[in-house]
C-alpha cells in the first residue's frame, strides 16, 4: 500500500479524560471502554500539584506522584489493554518513575501484560539559579520562601522517545498540558518542530481536551440561559485528529452533557492570556484564526489555528513555602444578619489587631467573591462572617479560628455553626531556563505474561 | 437596562495574578455591539475595586467573542490569596453583571 494514501484518511483520536487530579473517575473508564480511542490523556497537574507532591517524596522516597494513581489505574488498566488504547498521563508528579513502578505493580497484580515508559528531567531544582528574576514580579526567586520544587514545562519533543519506545502507558512529570495531546500526534504522524502550523492545531486540539469535561458543558451550565442535559453522568470529550491537525471534536453516545460551539468557545479561550500567541514549549500558537463549526450533534469541526516557532527558552514553575493561613467563620440569619456579622468582624479586628500582617474579613453571602454586591439592595437572609490570616507558624495560625469560635459565647446574638482551618500554603512562581541546562529523558518499565518485570 | 448577561456568555481563568475574562456572544449578530459597548475602559469602571492593574482586549470576531485580560486582579495571586475565590473563578458573572 501507498503510504501516502493511507496517511491522507488517516485520523489518530485522542481523549480527554481528566482536567485536573480530583476529577470524576468513572468517566475516563467509559471513554476507555466505549470511546473507540487511540490514546486516552489524563491532565493531572495544577500549578501546585506538583509541590505538594514533592513534599510527600520527601518524606517518602517511593511516593510523589498522583495519589489516586492506584484507583485511575487499576479502573482504567482492563479496558485499555482490551481496546489497545495507550495512555498518557503526567500523573508521575514529582515521581513519574514510581509511578511507573506502581503502573507496572498494578498490571502484574490484574495479569495484563504492560510496558510503561516514564520521562524524567522536568525537576530542575538543581539547575535552577535562585538569583534568577521570577516572571510575575522581577524580583529574584529566592525572595519569596523556602524553595521546594522547580519543575520545567517540558513539551512534546520530550515524550517522542516513550512514544517510540512502544510503550502501552506514558508517563510524565511536569509537562505542558497541551503538549499532553500534541506528542501523539507528533508521533502518529511524524510531525516535525517546523511543522509550525500543525503543531499549533495540534495544540488547539489539547487545549480544548485537556480540561475533561469542561468542553462538554461542564462548568458551563447556567440553569434557564446555558441549559446541559444530564450533568451527573457527563460524557468526556474526544477528537479526531488528520495528519494535518484538523480535528472534529465528539463525545461517547448516551452520556450527559453536550458539545456546542458555545462550550467550545468558552474551552478555546480559556486561561489564553493571548489569542494571538499562545506559548507552550512545541510552538507558538495563534488562536485567533480558529474557527469552530457544529457539524452534528455534539460534533465541532476546529480548524485554522497557525504557529510560529517554539520559545527559546522552557517556563518553570517553583514552588515554594509560604507559610500558613489561619481561617475562622461563623454563620448569622434572619433579620439585622448582616449588622450583627459587621460587629462580629469588628470584634475580631479589634481582638487580632497588629497580630496578623495579612488579614481579610468576608461576608459570605454578601461581599466574599468580589467585595461588593453589584446590586446594593440585595439583602440576603443569612450570611456567614470568614475571617483569615496569614501566618508564620501553625500555632499562630491557629489564633485566628480560636476567636472566632470565641464569638460564641462573647460575640453578637445568634451566631452558629463555627468552622475553623489551618492550612500550610505552598506558594507558586515562574521564571525561565534555558533549554540547554534540561536534559529530559526516558525509563521503561515492563511486564509480561510468564516474565517477571525487566 | 439590559445586561451583558443577557447577551453575552463567559468563563474566567487565571495565570498567577491574572485573570482572563472571555465574553462570547450568544448570537454573532450581536458581537459589533459588545466591540463598540464594553471598551477597556467601560471593563475597568465596572470591576473598578477588583482589577487593580492593566486590562487588554482581545477581538476575536470569527468567535462572536471579546477576551479581556486583567492584571493584578487576584488578590497577589491564585496560590497566596487569602481570598475564598483565589482563582477569580466567579468573576466571570462580575463582568456579566455589567449593564449595557
Amino acid at each position: 500500500m501507498n503510504p501516502n494514501e493511507k496517511r491522507a484518511v488517516k485520523t489518530v483520536r485522542l481523549g480527554g479524560g481528566a482536567g485536573f487530579a480530583g476529577d470524576r473517575l468513572d468517566a475516563p473508564v467509559d471513554l476507555a471502554e466505549r470511546g473507540k480511542l487511540d490514546y486516552l490523556i489524563l491532565e493531572c497537574l495544577a500549578e501546585r500539584t506538583i509541590a505538594l507532591a514533592q513534599l510527600r517524596r520527601r518524606s517518602d522516597p517511593a511516593t510523589g506522584y498522583d495519589a489516586r494513581l492506584h484507583e485511575r489505574v487499576e479502573s482504567l488498566l482492563p479496558a485499555l489493554v482490551r481496546n489497545r488504547v495507550k495512555l498518557v498521563s503526567n500523573f508521575g508528579a514529582a515521581n513519574p518513575l514510581a509511578a511507573a513502578d506502581a503502573v507496572v505493580d498494578i498490571a502484574r497484580r490484574l495479569k495484563l501484560p504492560i510496558k510503561v515508559a516514564a520521562v524524567t528531567g522536568d525537576d530542575v531544582l538543581d539547575a535552577l539559579d535562585l538569583s534568577a528574576p521570577t516572571m510575575e514580579t522581577g524580583a529574584p526567586l529566592s525572595s519569596f520562601g523556602p524553595v521546594v520544587s522547580a519543575n520545567a514545562y517540558l513539551g512534546a519533543e520530550a515524550m517522542l522517545p516513550a512514544l517510540a519506545s512502544g510503550a502501552d502507558v506514558i508517563l510524565t512529570g511536569r509537562v505542558a498540558d497541551p503538549s499532553l495531546f500534541v506528542a501523539p500526534l507528533m508521533h502518529e504522524f511524524g510531525w516535525t518542530l517546523d511543522d509550525v502550523d500543525r503543531l499549533a492545531r495540534g495544540t488547539a486540539v489539547g487545549h480544548l481536551l485537556e480540561c475533561g469535561g469542561q468542553l462538554c458543558g461542564g462548568y458551563f451550565a447556567d440553569p434557564g440561559r446555558k441549559e446541559v442535559p444530564d450533568m451527573a453522568n457527563l460524557g468526556f470529550p474526544f477528537a479526531d485528529v488528520d495528519a494535518d491537525g484538523n480535528a472534529t471534536l465528539g463525545k461517547v453516545a448516551d452520556t450527559g452533557g453536550c458539545i456546542t460551539r458555545a462550550t467550545a468557545t468558552e474551552q478555546l479561550l480559556y486561561e489564553v492570556t493571548d489569542p494571538h500567541g499562545y506559548l507552550t514549549p512545541d510552538v507558538v500558537a495563534d488562536f485567533s484564526s480558529v474557527t469552530l463549526t457544529e457539524s452534528g450533534r455534539d460534533r465541532i469541526d476546529v480548524r485554522g489555528a497557525r504557529g510560529r516557532v517554539r520559545p527559546s527558552q522552557f517556563k518553570v514553575s517553583v514552588g515554594y513555602l509560604a507559610g500558613y493561613v489561619g481561617e475562622g467563620e461563623i454563620g448569622y440569619a434572619g433579620t439585622n444578619a448582616i449588622a450583627r456579622a459587621q460587629l462580629a468582624a469588628q470584634i475580631v479586628r479589634e481582638r487580632l489587631n497588629g497580630r496578623f500582617s495579612e488579614l481579610r474579613i468576608d461576608l459570605v453571602g454578601s461581599t466574599s467573591l468580589h467585595g461588593r454586591a453589584f446590586d446594593d439592595d440585595e439583602r440576603p437572609y443569612e450570611v456567614r462572617l470568614r475571617v483569615a490570616a496569614r501566618a508564620k507558624s501553625r500555632e499562630e495560625a491557629a489564633i485566628v479560628g480560636d476567636e472566632v469560635e470565641a464569638l460564641y459565647t462573647n460575640g453578637p446574638a445568634g451566631g452558629g455553626g463555627t468552622r475553623k482551618y489551618v492550612t500550610e500554603q505552598i506558594g507558586i512562581v515562574s521564571t525561565l531556563i534555558d533549554r540547554s541546562l534540561v536534559s529530559p529523558q526516558v525509563a521503561v518499565r515492563e511486564w509480561k505474561a510468564h516474565a517477571e518485570a525487566v | 437596562m439590559p445586561k451583558l448577561y443577557d447577551l453575552a456568555h463567559c468563563r474566567a481563568g487565571d495565570k498567577g495574578n491574572t485573570s482572563i475574562l472571555s465574553l462570547i456572544a450568544y448570537r454573532p449578530d450581536d458581537y459589533a455591539l459588545l466591540a463598540g459597548r464594553v471598551t477597556v475602559d467601560a471593563v475597568a469602571q465596572h470591576l473598578r475595586g477588583i482589577v487593580q492593574g492593566a486590562i487588554r482586549r482581545y477581538e476575536l470576531p470569527q468567535l462572536s467573542a471579546l477576551q479581556f485580560v486583567c492584571e493584578h486582579s487576584l488578590n497577589g495571586g491564585v496560590t497566596t490569596s487569602l481570598a475564598l475565590d483565589a482563582h477569580g473563578k466567579s468573576l466571570s458573572f462580575a463582568l456579566l453583571e455589567m449593564e449595557i
